[in-house]
C-alpha cells in the first residue's frame, strides 16, 4: 500500500555548535508528520564545547531503544569528515554515508586526509557520498553554518532517507526560529538546485 | 510557542524526557519549583525559567544557589501546602541529602516530587558514575523509574498523586538516555492552580526533635508499608509476554527499551516484568513472576541493586532459580541493546554475534569556545608561574577543560566547591605552592564555607574565581552575581566579608596586571583571591 519503512536508523556526527540538535528536531518533525513512531537520543553539557557530538534518530512502525545499534545504521550523516570515523561502528554493508567535505582541525593532531577516511569506511560500506556542502553554503550564502540543512535536504532528495523533501521543508519551517528561517529555507532550495 | 505548553489536547507532540517532566508537573498543577542546574537535568530548570519569565504566573520558579537550598525551599513550600517540585542531577541529591532525610520523617503537606537524573557512562559528569537508587534505602523515599518521555510525564503525575495520598516526597529518577530521549507524548490538559500557600503551625508534624523524631520514624516506616501495598497494585509494574516460559527478564528504566529491542532482534518471546517502582519494591509481584522460572535475567544499569533484591526473594519462592545479571552485563557504563542480546544469547543458547566495534579514530576533546575569557586567564598563569612548581586545583564548570590540551593545568578534580577545601588540606599538609580555579556559580554553590575555612584555619592558597557572569557549562543560567545583568550579591564583597585581605578583581584582558598579581599573591602568607571578571562569550553573542 504505502512506501512506509519498518524501521530507519540515523546517526549524525559532527562537532559541538554545528547544529546537530536542530537537524534532529527537523527529522523528528518530518517523521512524525509522515506518521512514524520516533525515538532519539542526544547528549548535552560539556559535549557541546566543540567536542565530538553524536545523535541517534530512529523512526518506523514501532521503535523501542533510543540508541542505534552497532552495525545497524541505515544512514550516517557526517557534518565533519573526520568525525565519520567515529561512526563506522554503527555502519554495515548497506549503510549510506553522506559526508560534508569539511575538516575541522583536532588540536595537536594532523588532519586525516579524505582518502584515508574513505578507505576506512569502505571496509564496511562503499556507499559514500562526499559533498562540498560547507563550501557551497559559504560561497552562495556567505556562511557555512547551515551546511547540515544542505546535506539533509540532499539526503531527502536523493532518497537516502525515506522522508520526502516536502516534509523536510515543512519541518524546517515549523522548527527553525523565525529570525533564522530565511537562510535555512534558502539553503534547502540551494541544495535542490545544485545537486539535480 | 513552547511545545511543553502545547494546547493540542489528546495529540502527540515530540518531547524530550526533561520537557515531558515539566509538562507532567504543569498538568499536575505544580505551584513551586526550585532547582540548581546540572546535566542531564538542566533543561527542567531552563524551561521553567523561560515559561515563567514569559508570563506563566504559576508555578513560582527559582534557580537556587545549590541543591540543598533548592530542596529546603521546596520543603518550606510543601509545609505551606503547595504542590512542589525540585530537580537536580545525581550529585545534587548528595548535596541535599541532609535535608532529604528529615523531610521523609516529617513527610509532605503539599505533594512533592524530586527529579534526580543519573548519568551512566559519565557523558556530562566528572566526579563519579553515581547510581542514586540506594538513597531510597537510606531515606525511605519512593523511587519511580520512567523509561521514556511519555512515562516521564505520567510518572511525575503519579508521583504527585502518591505524595498527596501518603504524605511522602517521591523521587522520579531518570538517566541521560531517558532525560535526553525524544519521543511522541500524548498531551493532556494543563491544570490551573492557585499561587498562595499558608503555613499552619503544627509542631508535632514539622519539628524533628527527639524523642518525637523516633515516633516519626515509626510513622515513616508505616507509610512505606502502605506505599508498598500501593506499589503491588500499581499499573506501572507491567508483566508482558508468554505464560509458562522457563526464562524471564526483570528490568526497568531505559534498560526495558533496550531489552525489547534485543528480543525483537533475536526473535525471542520471553516474559518481561518491567518495574516502574524501584522502591518500595513490589515484592509479591516479583515473587509471583519468578516462581516458576528456571532462569531470570535482571537487566539494570550500573550496580546490581535490583538483582540483589531478586536473589533475596528467590530464596523463599524458588531457591533453585538461576539469577543472571552482572555476571553477564556491565556494571560500568550505560546499557545497550547489544549487551542484552549477548547476555540472552548465553542464557537461551540463541546465536548472537557482537558487532565489530571500530575504535581507530582520534579523540576530539571539548575546547574552550573561541573568545572564552578562560583562555586569557590560563594563558596568563602559564606565563606568570613555573607550572612544575605549582599545584593546580580544579572544580566543576567549563574550566575543567583546563586539564585538557593545550593547557594541562589541573592536578586534582572532585566535587562542587571542593577545589578550595582540598587546597586548604594540601597547603596544611605540604609547603608547595597552589592555585585553585573555581567558577562564579560554583563559588556560591559550595565554595564560600571552604573559603572561610582557609581564613579561619590559616592557609594560603591562591584562589582564582573565574567570574564569567553566568552558569556557563549547564546552559547559562543566572546566579547571585549575574541575574539578568544585575549583580545582586557582589563576589568581591563576599570574599572581603569572609576575612580575605588579598583580593583583587581583574579583567583578564589586562594580562600584564593579571600576571603580576598572580606572582604577587602566590608569595603571600595568607589566602588570596583574584576575581577574574569577564563575560562568557555566549553572553556577548546573545546581546
Amino acid at each position: 500500500m504505502d512506501k512506509k519503512v519498518g524501521e530507519f536508523n540515523i546517526v549524525i556526527v559532527g562537532t559541538g555548535g554545528q547544529g546537530l540538535i536542530t537537524l534532529l528536531q527537523i527529522i523528528n518533525r518530518a517523521a512524525l508528520d509522515e506518521g512514524y513512531d520516533i525515538r532519539t537520543s542526544e547528549l548535552h553539557g560539556l559535549s557541546q564545547r566543540g567536542g565530538s557530538v553524536e545523535v541517534h534518530i530512529r523512526f518506523g512502525q514501532k521503535i523501542y531503544s533510543p540508541l542505534v545499534q552497532y552495525g545497524k545504521a541505515d544512514f550516517i550523516l557526517g557534518l565533519e569528515a573526520q568525525e565519520c570515523l567515529k561512526a563506522i561502528s554503527f555502519a554495515g554493508p548497506k549503510t549510506v554515508f553522506l559526508i560534508n567535505k569539511l575538516f575541522i582541525p583536532i588540536p595537536e593532531k594532523n588532519i586525516i586526509p579524505e582518502e584515508e577516511i574513505t578507505q576506512k569506511i569502505k571496509k564496511v560500506s562503499d556507499k559514500i557520498h562526499i559533498v562540498e556542502a560547507a563550501d557551497i553554503c559559504k560561497k552562495e550564502l556567505g556562511n557555512d553554518v547551515t551546511s547540515g540543512i544542505y546535506l539533509l535536504s540532499l539526503a531527502a532528495q536523493k532518497g537516502f532517507i525515506p522522508l520526502s523533501s516536502d516534509s523536510i521543508l515543512e519541518a524546517i519551517k515549523k522548527t527553525v526560529a523565525p529570525q533564522y528561517l530565511d537562510i535555512n529555507v534558502k539553503t534547502f532550495e540551494l541544495s535542490q538546485k545544485y545537486e539535480k | 510557542m513552547e511545545e511543553v505548553l502545547s494546547k493540542e489536547i489528546g495529540k502527540k507532540v515530540i518531547l524530550m524526557g526533561n520537557e515531558a517532566i515539566v509538562r507532567g508537573a504543569l498538568e499536575s498543577g505544580v505551584q513551586f519549583v526550585a532547582t540548581y542546574p546540572g546535566t542531564p537535568a538542566s533543561e527542567i530548570g531552563n524551561i521553567f525559567y523561560r515559561i515563567t519569565k514569559d508570563g506563566l504566573k504559576i508555578p513560582y520558579f527559582e534557580f537556587s544557589v545549590n541543591e540543598k537550598v533548592a530542596l529546603e525551599a521546596v520543603v518550606g513550600a510543601s509545609f505551606s501546602g503547595l504542590k512542589s517540585l525540585a530537580a537536580m542531577k545525581n550529585f545534587g541529591l548528595n548535596v541535599c541529602s541532609d535535608a532529604l532525610l528529615p523531610f521523609c520523617y516529617t513527610g509532605t503537606k503539599g505533594p512533592t516530587v524530586i527529579i534526580v537524573a543519573d548519568d551512566p557512562n559519565c557523558w556530562s559528569s566528572g566526579q563519579s558514575e553515581e547510581n542514586s537508587r540506594p538513597f531510597a534505602f537510606l531515606a525511605h523515599i519512593p523511587i519511580l523509574e520512567p523509561s521514556d518521555p511519555q512515562e516521564c510525564k505520567d510518572f511525575v503525575k503519579l508521583g504527585f498523586e502518591i505524595s498527596e495520598k501518603f504524605n511522602s516526597p517521591v523521587i522520579v529518577r531518570t538517566t541521560t538516555r531517558v532525560a535526553h530521549q525524544k519521543a511522541p507524548v500524548v498531551i493532556s490538559e494543563l491544570a490551573s492552580p492557585a499561587g498562595k500557600g499558608e503555613f499552619v503551625k503544627d509542631v508535632r508534624r514539622f519539628v524533628t526533635m527527639p524523642p518525637r523524631v523516633l515516633e516519626m520514624k515509626g510513622e515513616l516506616l508505616e507509610r512505606v508499608k502502605k506505599i508498598k501495598e500501593f506499589a503491588e497494585k500499581s499499573n506501572i509494574n507491567i508483566k508482558e509476554g508468554p505464560k509458562n516460559a522457563k526464562i524471564g527478564i526483570i528490568t526497568s528504566s531505559v534498560s526495558y527499551l533496550h531489552t525489547k529491542e534485543s528480543l525483537k532482534d533475536l526473535s525471542l518471546d520471553l516474559p518481561i516484568l518491567k518495574l516502574g517502582f524501584f522502591y518500595p519494591l513490589p515484592e509479591n509481584i516479583i515473587k509471583d513472576f519468578i516462581k516458576k522460572f528456571e532462569k531470570v535475567l535482571i537487566v539494570e544499569e550500573l550496580e546490581p541493586f535490583l538483582e540483589k533484591e531478586v536473589e533475596r526473594l528467590a530464596k523463599t519462592v524458588n531457591p533453585k532459580l538461576q539469577v543472571f545479571g552482572k555476571n553477564l552485563l556491565p556494571e560500568i557504563g550505560e546499557m545497550r541493546p547489544e549487551f542484552v542480546s549477548q547476555a540472552l544469547s548465553k542464557i537461551t543458547g540463541k546465536k548472537y554475534q557482537m558487532p565489530k566495534i571500530f575504535t581507530d579514530f582520534p579523540r576530539r576533546f571539548p575546547q574552550f569556545c573561541v573568545g572564552c575569557p578562560y583562555r586569557l586567564i590560563l594563558g596568563a598563569i602559564k606565563k606568570a608561574v613555573n607550572e612544575k612548581e605549582v599545584i593546580f586545583g580544579g572544580d566543576i564548570g567549563c574550566y575543567m577543560l583546563s586539564g585538557l590540551p593545550p593547557f594541562f593545568l589541573q592536578d586534582y578534580l572532585s566535587c562542587m566547591g571542593s577545589s578550595i577545601g582540598i587546597a586548604h588540606g594540601i597547603k596544611k599538609a605540604t609547603s608547595q605552592k597552589l592555585i585553585t580555579f573555581i567558577g562564579d556559580s560554583t563559588f556560591f554553590h559550595a565554595g564560600i564555607p571552604a573559603l572561610i575555612n582557609t581564613v579561619f584555619n590559616k592557609s594560603n592558597p591562591l584562589i582564582i574565581i573565574m567570574n564569567n557572569q553566568t552558569t556557563a557549562m549547564t546552559g547559562h543560567q543566572p546566579h547571585p552575581a549575574a541575574s539578568e545583568g544585575e549583580e545582586v550579591v557582589k563576589i568581591e564583597e563576599v570574599v572581603k566579608a569572609c576575612g580575605v585581605k588579598n583580593v583583587k578583581t581583574i579583567d583578564p584582558v589586562n594580562s600584564q596586571e593579571f600576571e603580576e598579581t598572580v606572582k604577587e599573591f602566590l608569595s603571600k602568607d595568607e589566602v588570596s583571591v583574584i576575581i577574574a571578571r569577564h563575560p562568557c562569550v555566549f553572553l556577548l553573542k546573545k546581546k
